[in-house]
């Protein structure tokens, strides 16, 4: 069976993103040991927290160097809503935080509309609504899917990033989960 | 483009579904668990779970709950009554619950909105108000306080809440449709979402109150029917509101 760890911030809802990858029949630990986030063969940072608090927790542990070096070595992740945007280079939430920096861009408050952007929001090109709960939205050269203006799909390399939660999407949030595990 | 979200809202008291659930297609009437992933195949956008007793003992039974409906559904759900701390919300959030919703210990202690909002984000914190005669209400909408209801939202807003769980006390339960002028004049002050609540009689109610704002709670309308989730859908979409496309198991 595939090894997926699901990287933990220390903070927020895990056990929806887990529960789903065991819909999908793949077992999951939750871990921020950086040996175990090294050596999985799939890795899923979720969609928890604020960004301070997460890059805090993955510098303390060790993480943060565990998921370069994947990264580099072209080991498949996956992030979620928040664990995306910690892909990008820098974020203004928490007046400003350093990011993964895996990809190129910024995380930047929402301008326009009612925030937080919560509900359930149609993404092109795949064409289905997903649920989607954030204030930042990243601003990257690897978007390769929107909702509306917004990035809500990010891909790089062995990084496969969506804004929205597959975890909360019902069944066609299930389905890109799939996609994005097996693709990986 | 983004779609309006239909809500159904679970009243429950010691672990279960208490208040107008029909056993209609039901094995277990009183299972939030059943329940839950009933609405969720059956097309619910996200689920409020409030807990109407909220007793201190049963806090660690509304945790179980909590945790087992998060294995079990594939949509967000909110849960509340008895969040009185962040340790609280955290406990329920960790549980699998996407939001809280705070009502009285809000009002009692306003930090406390902005405590878990900056430790999970304003996106988890839902702050609900019972309003009538212009002022807040407590006590299941019984008792009522002298803060006014829109600066109160306002209030709620600026201190880090992600969404107001309006609920008029004077359309509550009568099911003639929703109180869409107190619901329009909270959400013009606002630059969060607003859920409108109480009143639900009918799809039109419905459609209505999805035309001032984004969400709608719904409870006996779809509780007495359970099964008929996804007409009532398709009802609401027929009074031209696009709801997100869903489509029924086979």
């Amino acid at each position: 069976m595939t090894s997926v760890v699901v990287v933990d911030y220390g903070a927020g809802n895990t056990r929806s993103v887990r529960s789903a990858l065991r819909r999908l029949s793949y077992e999951s630990v939750l871990t921020s040991e950086p040996t175990a986030i090294r050596d999985a063969e799939i890795v899923v940072l979720p969609g928890v927290g604020s960004a301070r608090s997460a890059m805090d927790h993955l510098t303390t542990t060790g993480a943060v160097t565990a998921i370069r070096e994947r990264f580099s070595a072209q080991r498949p992740i996956v992030g979620i809503c928040l664990g995306m945007q910690l892909a990008l280079e820098h974020s203004e939430e928490d007046g400003g935080v350093a990011g993964l920096g895996l990809i190129p861009g910024e995380v930047r408050r929402l301008p326009a509309g009612r925030v937080p952007r919560l509900g359930w929001q149609l993404v092109t090109p795949i064409d289905e609504a997903f649920y989607f709960a954030h204030s930042y939205f990243a601003e990257t050269p690897c978007a390769t899917g929107f909702s509306d203006e917004v990035t809500a799909i990010v891909e790089s390399g062995a990084f496969i990033g969506v804004q929205f939660h597959p975890e909360k999407s019902g069944d066609a949030g299930l389905r890109l989960l799939e996609q994005c595990l097996s693709r990986a | 483009m983004s779609f309006p979200r239909l809500i159904p809202c679970l009243d429950m008291a010691h672990g279960r579904v208490v208040k107008g659930v029909s056993f209609v297609g039901l094995r277990d009437v009183g299972d939030p668990v059943e329940l839950a992933s009933h609405y969720s195949d059956g097309g619910a956008d996200e689920l409020v779970l409030l807990d109407i007793a909220a007793t201190p003992d049963d806090s660690s039974t509304m945790l179980e709950v909590v945790a087992m409906v998060a294995d079990a559904i594939t949509i967000p759900f909110t849960v509340g009554g008895g969040v009185r701390s962040v340790r609280d919300a955290a406990a329920i959030i960790e549980a699998g619950a996407d939001r809280v919703s705070l009502n009285s210990a809000a009002l009692a202690t306003p930090s406390l909105i902005t405590d878990i909002a900056d430790r999970f984000g304003s996106q988890a914190v839902v702050v609900a108000i019972d309003a009538g005669e212009g002022v807040v209400h407590t006590h299941g909408g019984r008792r009522p306080t002298d803060v006014q209801t829109i600066p109160w939202a306002r209030e709620a807003g600026e201190r880090g809440a992600g969404e107001i769980l309006l609920t008029s006390i004077r359309q509550d339960g009568q099911r003639t449709g929703f109180d869409l002028e107190l619901t329009a004049a909270v959400r013009d002050v606002l630059t969060i979402p607003v859920i409108a609540s109480g009143g639900a009689g009918s799809a039109q109610h419905v459609a209505e109150a999805l035309r001032v704002t984004e969400a709608a709670l719904i409870a006996s309308i779809v509780h007495e029917n359970p099964t008929g989730l996804p007409g009532l859908r398709r009802e609401i979409e027929s009074f031209g509101i696009a709801l997100r496309p869903w489509k029924e198991r086979a």
